[in-house]
């Protein structure tokens, strides 16, 4: 059963189709990859599923409700969180508060202090964040600021995650860590849909892909098919 | 490292030196003169500004110049109704009348974002003034209002009520989830909004809770100046003192707007009448070196300064 269904999203901004006439699935569980050249619309195909921006024309059913056009604080509730691709932590708020303002907020009754507290030191543990008590967003590398970005997220207990260039600007060490990591987030039981540029990353952790170019979708399939693919390769290496 | 006696002497010092100022300030009228009651309402008001600011300017970084306007409203709805009803209602009709006003505004302009929601929150001040100026002259044919007399002492004692219901509520709403809310919406609102935060409605509701004491005071101190007119009511004064006050004091912690608030009100009483002349010079040049040398204003530098006491190094890292 798909958790989230898509039809023909589109987004113009201004004469530009940004995003159009994208339909697709996801199925709980899954880990989808979402790749193509800069400038295809993958980012915005997020805003889309976050609320940051809302489709015109198009569809999003989440878990059977449909969540067109919702303003993000209700979609994060209801169980979508995000991170971004240059990434948004709260600098100047400790890294315990960042992860528990997740907790506070995002999940539909809200949360006890000591609940939040407990769930934030879990979370940042098992993102790899074990640091001083007074450690600020502002004192972490980018590194360490998206794994607290992701703590963050998953502090909102979502069903579905979508994950925006996570490996970005990581060193080879870094991207294996965080590759661990998005396997580890699927073994909770969370469905992610991932944009990314490190194929090392998408072709090994993907259950599929969907390539987007110029705001289409222009293929959909396995890792194997989509590195066979014909389109996928002219789009890429340009033949 | 803290040992035990410091940890429990801090914990007891703040609270008792609390209790004494309280104690002090409650007693005054038994022992104060006309003139430092006087002196004391006026920095209690200028306290209530600065911090009703702060509650939403502080965290959020959302520059409001609007304080003038709820404080006017308040003065308004004092003259208004001051001659009818009892002082108490008076002053609570004023904080609700710019309570409401905060709301109607902040759900229109809250949308905006840095200097054009300052720019707005400035012209909302102009606008009411003069359709005020246009309602009195055509309306009622009357500029300005009489505002009914209450003593000195009474003033004082509501001032000093208005000051502590909003200390109270000013430290209740900062230790709470919801003020680490208001802190992730001045760090980036969009990421807040993305992990739940209804930042709309969190800005608008503490943007009015401001006005509310605001507007309360507006209502008590205007008994005091006897006559008003929209200019006296809407100077765009008493928008801009605030924003100094909370600079100078520093907006970093809750100290930090009643101290520079205190301070700078006393400072402008004493140059006032003993420099009539040059006072705005000397409040000038005393306001570039505190933006120039105190970034974090006086509680930022008092807390620069303690870190770097002895044996203090590790206490915080």
């Amino acid at each position: 059963m798909p958790i989230l269904d898509v039809e023909n999203a589109t987004k113009y901004f201004g004469g530009l189709a940004a995003v159009t006439r994208v339909s697709f699935q996801v199925d709980q569980g899954e880990i989808l990859g979402l790749i193509g050249p800069n400038g295809a619309g993958k980012t915005t195909l997020f805003n889309l599923l976050s609320g940051a921006l809302k489709p015109k024309p198009g569809k999003i059913m989440f878990n059977d409700q449909n969540i067109t056009g919702l303003n993000p604080f209700r979609i994060c509730r209801l169980g979508v969180a995000r991170t971004f691709q240059s990434v948004k932590i709260f600098p100047n708020i400790t890294i315990l508060d960042n992860v528990m303002l997740g907790s506070y907020f995002g999940i539909q009754h809200g949360t006890s202090t000591p609940e939040a507290l407990k769930k934030a030191e879990e979370l940042l543990e098992f993102v790899g964040l074990s640091k001083p008590e007074r450690t600020y967003g502002s004192d972490l590398t980018l590194g360490d600021q998206k794994r607290l970005e992701v703590a963050r997220a998953l502090a909102t207990k979502p069903v579905l995650l979508l994950l925006d260039e996570l490996m970005a600007g990581l060193n080879s060490t870094e991207v294996s860590q965080a590759m661990d990591l998005v396997k580890r987030i699927q073994e909770r039981n969370i469905t992610i849909i991932m944009i990314e540029h490190v194929m090392k990353a998408i072709m090994n952790i993907c259950n599929r892909i969907i390539v987007l170019h110029h705001g289409e979708k222009i293929a959909e399939g396995t890792p194997q098919e989509i590195a066979n693919s014909r389109t996928v390769i002219e789009v890429y290496l340009g033949e | 490292m803290m040992n035990e006696t410091a940890l429990n002497f801090k914990k007891l010092w703040i609270p008792g030196l609390l209790v004494i100022a309280l104690a002090i300030l409650a007693t005054l009228t038994l022992y104060g003169t006309i003139y430092s009651i006087i002196l004391i309402t006026d920095i209690l008001m200028y306290i209530i500004l600065t911090v009703s600011w702060a509650i939403f300017s502080g965290p959020t970084r959302y520059i409001s110049l609007a304080p003038a306007v709820f404080f006017g409203v308040g003065i308004y709805v004092s003259a208004i109704l001051g001659q009818n009803l009892p002082f108490p209602v008076v002053i609570l009709t004023g904080g609700l009348a710019s309570f409401v006003i905060a709301l109607l505004a902040g759900s229109l302009t809250l949308r905006l974002k840095g200097v054009y929601f300052t720019i707005f929150t400035f012209g909302l001040l102009e606008l009411i003034k003069q359709v005020l100026v246009w309602a009195e002259i055509t309306i009622t044919g009357t500029r300005g209002r009489f505002v009914i007399v209450v003593d000195n002492h009474t003033i004082y004692y509501w001032m000093l009520g208005i000051f502590v219901v909003l200390m109270i509520t000013a430290y209740l709403i900062r230790r709470s989830r919801y003020g680490k809310a208001l802190e992730a919406i001045g760090d980036n609102e969009e990421a807040a909004a993305h992990i739940g935060i209804n930042t709309t409605f969190l800005k608008v509701i503490t943007f009015s809770i401001g006005a509310f004491f605001t507007g309360a005071a507006g209502a008590a101190i205007a008994t005091r100046w006897t006559y008003i007119d929209p200019y006296i009511a809407f100077n765009y004064f008493y928008s801009f003192l605030p924003v100094l006050m909370a600079i100078f004091g520093g907006v970093g912690h809750i100290m930090g707007p009643v101290i520079g608030a205190a301070i700078f009100a006393y400072l402008e009483e004493t140059l006032i009448t003993e420099f009539p002349y040059y006072y705005m010079l000397m409040f000038g040049i005393i306001l570039l070196i505190a933006i120039l040398y105190m970034p974090k204003g006086l509680v930022g530098l008092a807390q620069n300064l303690w870190q770097r006491l002895p044996g203090r190094q590790n206490a915080n890292t």
